[in-house]
């Protein structure tokens, strides 16, 4: 399977959308990492770097948008979400102005930079905010529809992008705010995904089927909001579900699965994701797998789910 | 400017300060020490200097103003209302459930141009609007209010390399300097200095004036219209509290209400200064 990089997509949705010159991009010195250099490159009286100031690039971008811009500011995972917070609540969510966080670097691969840089909480953290919407593209093809879909939907929102290359297995679809994708179906159980963990959710239900299990797939990738009726209705036909995700447990997509379908009653839920730890340096699709989030631990929790 | 159009704003900011006592007294909960600090500031902003259309709050050639010091909400209601943007029925609101007038600023008020309250943010997003006048080769300018305390903010500091590095010579700061925040005076709270010269080092054309004096208000804001690539800061030395005597360089009525003695003492003397101004 081919894999591509989510970061280069945003890069070059960005060249093909800069023609509407209501856009302005915002970077915190990670220009190079984020993509946004690409950009700057065709529009760069367009382009503004901010230095190491993420709070003040948030307050910018707030003062540009009020001013009838569509900004893009872009750092980190971590710091986008982390450093910059109470800017993004007081002056972005609760104005509901037109800022599109588009933060790379999400999760564990970010690899060998460590858990200083691994942002593990940040989809829990934006998703807390009302007004902003939450989304987590599964792969670069998605993400390229993603910031396209966005410039013309009015409101703040966060763009969860990972550094690692992923494999592009949503190619042949199309992106609509607060919908589910249906990879597969099956009436056993239903794996549910956001982001990249998508080949990990694939890879599980191909082997699962080998051993006689017959799942569902769905991808996630909006989370905020997210698509009600798609969890309720897989989760009557199948009873049991499984949610993976490069994020704690707490507060993401797990989470928010686990709240519909409590409220549902119909089915039982096991979450996959990291487990209220802190990251570590290393490859990133190691730490992964050292974190608990694979297709094994997929297959190993079905198979609990099927048993019980 | 001449003597009777200072008069009538100086009547105008003793109203101001009037109004702002009544809000506050009448919400029990609100900012006096700041908002009387303000007054002069606001009112020569909004009567003399400050293009806008209070007809049409969203005009996109108006200037802009951000109130980055967001709890002196009073005072800047206030001279919205009677600046026509909304009924000045409306100040008996001023902090009440189901009202408009929010604690702190929201633009969901008409006129108002950035929610503020957390201190250090309104500032930062002044330069966002000062940019994207920029980028639409737009003449306006942006103002924004500053207290001294907000000035411990560290985004406070990012914005003011920040502006100087993109040349927002657009872009007009006015730092309430009337030395005192929630705890105590700024300088045995966390001691700010000169903030003049801190301003300067960092590349702003600074000036120093007394922020209750109009003529040097509005002589110092039209001088830093030039645009000459820098971003100006106009320093304006205030007395906390202004205008009502035991609120005055105390930081006791930072965040605290009149009682209902207290009230009609302010009340009292805001008059007197009022008879005093017109029999001038």
């Amino acid at each position: 399977m081919e894999k591509e990089s989510q970061r280069e997509a945003y890069g070059v949705t960005l060249q093909e959308i800069g023609k509407n010159d209501r856009i302005v991009v915002l970077d915190a010195d990670l220009s190079s990492s984020t993509h946004t250099y690409m950009f700057s490159k065709l529009y760069p009286e367009r382009f503004f770097n901010m230095g190491i100031q993420e709070q003040n690039e948030m307050g910018v971008a707030a003062g540009l948008a009020r001013s009838g811009k569509i900004v893009y500011a872009s750092t980190f995972a971590v710091f986008a979400t982390g450093r910059a917070y109470d800017v993004i609540r007081q002056s972005i969510a609760y104005t509901n102005l037109n800022v599109k966080i588009v933060a790379t670097h999400g999760g564990l691969t970010v690899g060998e930079d460590g858990a200083t840089h691994q942002a593990l909480e940040d989809i829990g953290i934006m998703s807390g905010l009302p007004n902003m919407r939450v989304i987590v593209p599964g792969d670069a093809p998605e993400t390229k529809r993603v910031i396209r879909e966005i410039m013309d939907i009015e409101g703040p929102f966060y763009v969860r992008l990972s550094r690692e290359k992923v494999p592009s297995l949503l190619k042949e679809f199309g992106f609509e705010l607060g919908k589910a994708i249906v990879m597969k179906e099956g009436s056993d159980l239903t794996i549910i995904s956001t982001g990249i963990t998508l080949s990990m959710a694939m890879e599980a239900s191909s082997k699962l089927k080998d051993m006689g299990i017959d799942s569902s797939v769905i991808h996630m990738p909006s989370i905020k909001p997210i698509d009600r009726d798609i969890i309720i209705k897989y989760s009557r036909l199948t009873g049991k579900i499984i949610t993976i995700e490069e994020h704690s447990i707490y507060n993401g997509l797990g989470s928010r699965v686990s709240e519909i379908v409590a409220e549902d009653g119909s089915a039982r839920v096991r979450r996959i994701g990291v487990n209220d730890t802190f990251g570590e340096s290393g490859p990133g699709w190691e730490l992964l797998k050292k974190y608990g989030i694979s297709s094994d631990h997929i297959i190993e929790e079905s198979l609990k789910l099927i048993k019980r | 400017m001449n003597i009777e159009e200072i008069k009538e704003l100086r009547l105008r900011a003793n109203e101001i300060r009037r109004l702002s006592i009544d809000m506050i007294y009448g919400a029990q909960s609100g900012h006096p020490g700041g908002s009387l600090s303000a007054a002069d500031i606001l009112i020569t902003l909004y009567f003399k200097i400050m293009k806008v259309d209070p007809a049409n709050p969203q005009w996109p050639d108006r200037d802009r103003f951000v109130l980055s010091k967001g709890h002196a909400s009073a005072a800047y209601y206030a001279v919205l209302a009677l600046k026509g943007y909304f009924p000045m029925d409306e100040l008996k609101n001023f902090r009440k459930i189901n009202s408009m007038l929010q604690g702190h600023p929201t633009i969901h008020v008409p006129g108002v141009d950035m929610t503020t309250g957390s201190l250090g943010q309104g500032f930062s997003t002044s330069l966002g609007m000062a940019l994207a006048g920029k980028i639409d080769g737009k003449d306006y300018h942006v103002y924004t209010l500053v207290g001294d305390g907000e000035m411990d903010e560290g985004i406070v500091w990012e914005a003011a390399i920040n502006a100087v590095h993109n040349k927002l010579d657009n872009l007009i700061m006015i730092v309430d300097r009337n030395m005192y925040q929630l705890d105590g005076n700024t300088e045995k709270i966390l001691s700010l200095g000169e903030v003049s010269k801190k301003l300067e080092a960092f590349g702003w054309e600074v000036r120093e004036i007394d922020g209750h004096s109009i003529t040097e208000i509005y002589i110092s804001i039209m001088e830093s219209m030039q645009r000459n690539g820098k971003p100006k800061a106009i320093v304006a030395r205030t007395v906390k509290g202004k205008g009502v005597s035991y609120m005055q360089n105390t930081h006791e009525f930072h965040g605290k209400p009149p009682n209902k003695e207290q009230y009609e003492k302010a009340i009292k003397e805001l008059e007197e200064e009022k008879n005093r101004i017109m029999s001038e």
